[in-house]
């Protein structure tokens, strides 16, 4: 992979599919994990109740256990991922496990805002790409950001859109609180002219 | 001009900047929605930088999710679940503090969940945005603000420079035609609302409720139905105001008062959206024909009328949803053996909400092997509901009659299932383990819940027997 200092540019990587719909932000991190006060460390929680039983044994049967996530950096996903809380320690705990890019015909809204801030591409694949990558696990894929683009080799190669600012960002490594502060002036004349 | 919508006049009148092709627009938050859980990594951030919370009398802190529902005398700490629940609730006190935001915590009469506070007073209004860091935002739309969830990230923003980078949504408006019957709740209507949209039906939407079935719903009945939009994935619910709503802010400490209310009123009198104003999609439901609803799956979409039997799968995921909560296509929900009831969360934890499930339980007892929670919306509801004896109705009944909180909706106070039991609650998400590792939720309206506390199982409040009755 050719990820910069600067921000994200292009992935090379294996996809990891969990073709299941709608994965709901609470089985990403259980809301149990939630009383943290920090961003950090998250990964060992994520999918939790998928990877350990109730009294806390490791499922064997579950491959997301012996996953080399350094291969598998592209979680391909079934449709509507990321519905649910809007809690952004679901993008926190994907990314400190070491995924950095979701694709799925169908991502939920504020998991999708939240992911393209912490350093995760959200990739909304059309319905023939997506069906495509469901059915053939573990293949290698490109991402370039720039021309968003992916690269499925063999497979139904497309290109998918992405919101431009939260493109900037990603590349660029723009900080989007730099950006409001920026604004200031305008934040204030506004107040002022409604007060 | 051009006919607007309701949500259109909001999010005009908030623009600082509009939007461009390269970047979002930068829309002003009027009230800004705080708890312990998505807030410390974004106070983090101003402390790291610096910054200070730009208007903290736009901002608002509570804590709902992480604090214990069980009674502890004055000057104890807290029986919380476990430290770190501790550590964040007094990382939230101590950030408030320092950045001059008002806190309603253990001390205040008026703390609780902090969808249902805001709008008891008065501090949610008609025309205003408003945003938290809790997917459940869209509770307030029930007034006609323009509310939403965010991320921590986007917490930090609005701390610090009262705005957010925000895309223009889409738009949708679903009429509920008709009156819908006697038995049908708020709480049915939204459940059918979400199984006709989908659980993704509304993504990348904010939705305006419309019809008579709307209108004739009391506020606390409009805070149901918006509360759960983001189950049907939309960023926001609306519902136009009328006098109920104002009759129902005034006097509220937060409301305007004297001339400023007369003006506030003339002002919200405008924001309906106007005839012939445009939406993306347009969605009709007949609510004539609804009925008591209930969920039977592991998404909020799976909804089905009390006596309606278990679809067939629809697809794989289906297959494994019904698996889970032990259900069976072809056959009805009803006789169900029921663990838990919880009655309670930003869905349905209001006054009116207390009385239905008193309703059914006066007279009546909690089945034996049945453990069934109470558990007030705020600490003005739990005293609302005191003063008229609904305590005394649950607590006869056998139900725990606990303080306020987010409760066995979300399970992180310790409030919550064991691995297989079943539970009837009137909160909004069915997903795998919410309630608890494991534990399988069964979402449904205050009076199917208490219903199914009596009976030991699912069923129809309708067919409770009076022989129930002790």
């Amino acid at each position: 992979m050719s990820e910069t200092a600067t921000g994200f540019k292009s992935l090379s990587s294996r996809t990891y599919v969990m073709a299941q719909e709608n994965i709901d932000t609470d089985q990403i991190i259980p809301a149990r994990f939630l009383t943290t006060t920090s961003r950090q460390g998250l990964g060992a929680v994520v999918f939790h109740d998928w990877r350990y039983e109730s009294a806390g044994a490791v499922k064997e049967d579950e491959p997301l256990n012996s996953l080399d996530v350094t291969a598998h950096r592209i979680l391909v996903a079934g449709r509507n991922f990321g519905c649910g809380s809007s809690r952004e320690h679901a993008p926190w705990a994907l990314a400190d496990f070491g995924f950095q890019a979701v694709i799925s015909s169908e991502i939920a809204d504020i998991f999708r805002s939240n992911a393209a801030k912490n350093g995760i591409l959200p990739i909304v694949a059309p319905k023939a790409a997506h069906d495509w990558l469901l059915a053939h696990d573990d293949v290698e894929v490109t991402i370039d950001l720039d021309a968003q683009r992916v690269d499925l080799g063999n497979g139904p190669s497309f290109e998918f859109d992405i919101e431009p600012f939260a493109k900037h960002c990603l590349m660029e490594g723009v900080d989007p609180l730099g950006f409001l502060m920026a604004r200031m002036d305008d934040i204030a004349q506004f107040e002022a002219a409604r007060s | 001009m051009s006919p607007k919508s309701l949500f259109e006049k909001v999010w005009d009148a908030h623009q600082v900047v509009g939007e461009t092709p390269d970047a979002p627009a930068v829309l002003y938050i009027d009230l800004h929605l705080v708890h312990e859980v998505t807030s410390p990594q974004a106070f983090a951030v101003l402390n790291e930088r610096g910054l200070k919370v730009r208007r903290p009398e736009r901002t608002l802190a509570t804590m709902d999710h992480s604090t214990p529902t069980l009674d502890f005398a004055p000057g104890e700490t807290p029986p919380y679940v476990n430290e770190a629940a501790r550590k964040q609730v007094e990382t939230l006190e101590v950030n408030t503090a320092a950045h001059g935001v008002q806190l309603l915590g253990w001390n205040s009469d008026n703390r609780g969940v902090v969808h249902v506070i805001g709008p008891e007073l008065g501090a949610t209004q008609p025309g205003m945005t408003i945003v938290c860091g809790d997917s459940h935002t869209a509770t307030h739309g029930a007034f006609g603000a323009l509310a939403f969830g965010i991320g921590t990230t986007e917490v930090s923003h609005v701390l610090a420079t009262q705005c957010l980078l925000q895309r223009k949504p889409k738009s949708m408006r679903v009429t509920l035609r008709g009156r819908a019957p006697a038995n049908v709740s708020a709480k049915d209507m939204v459940l059918a609302v979400i199984a006709k949209l989908g659980v993704d039906g509304g993504t990348g939407s904010v939705i305006e409720y419309a019809g008579e079935a709307i209108e004739a719903l009391d506020m606390e009945g409009r805070m149901t139905v918006c509360n759960m939009s983001i189950e049907a994935g939309a960023r926001a619910g609306m519902i136009a105001p009328d006098e109920l709503t104002f009759a129902y802010l005034k006097g509220r400490e937060r409301a305007p008062q004297g001339a400023a209310w007369d003006a506030a009123v003339a002002h919200w009198r405008t924001l309906k959206s106007d005839d012939g104003a445009q939406f993306d999609k347009e969605v009709v439901i007949d609510a004539t024909t609804l009925k008591p609803m209930l969920t039977w799956g592991t998404a909020p979409d799976t909804g089905i009328a009390v006596d309606a039997a278990v679809p067939a799968a629809r697809h794989a995921s289906d297959t494994k949803a019904a698996q889970y909560m032990g259900v069976t296509p072809g056959e009805s929900l009803q006789g169900l053996k029921v663990n838990q009831v919880f009655v309670g969360s930003c869905t349905n934890g209001r006054l009116s909400d207390l009385r239905a499930a008193a309703e059914v339980l006066r007279g009546r007892k909690v089945a034996d092997d049945v453990r069934m929670l109470i558990v007030p919306g705020s600490k003005s509801v739990r005293d609302a509901a005191e003063a008229e004896g609904l305590h005394d109705v649950f607590q006869a009944a056998g139900a725990q009659w606990r303080q306020p909180g987010c409760s066995m909706c979300i399970a992180m106070n310790g409030d919550r299932g064991e691995p297989g039991e079943l539970i009837v609650s009137t909160s909004n998400r069915n997903f795998e383990g919410r309630q608890g590792p494991g534990a399988r939720t069964v979402l449904a309206s205050p009076a199917m819940a208490a219903a199914a506390a009596v009976a030991g199982a699912i069923i129809d409040p309708q067919t409770l027997s009076e022989a129930a009755h002790v």
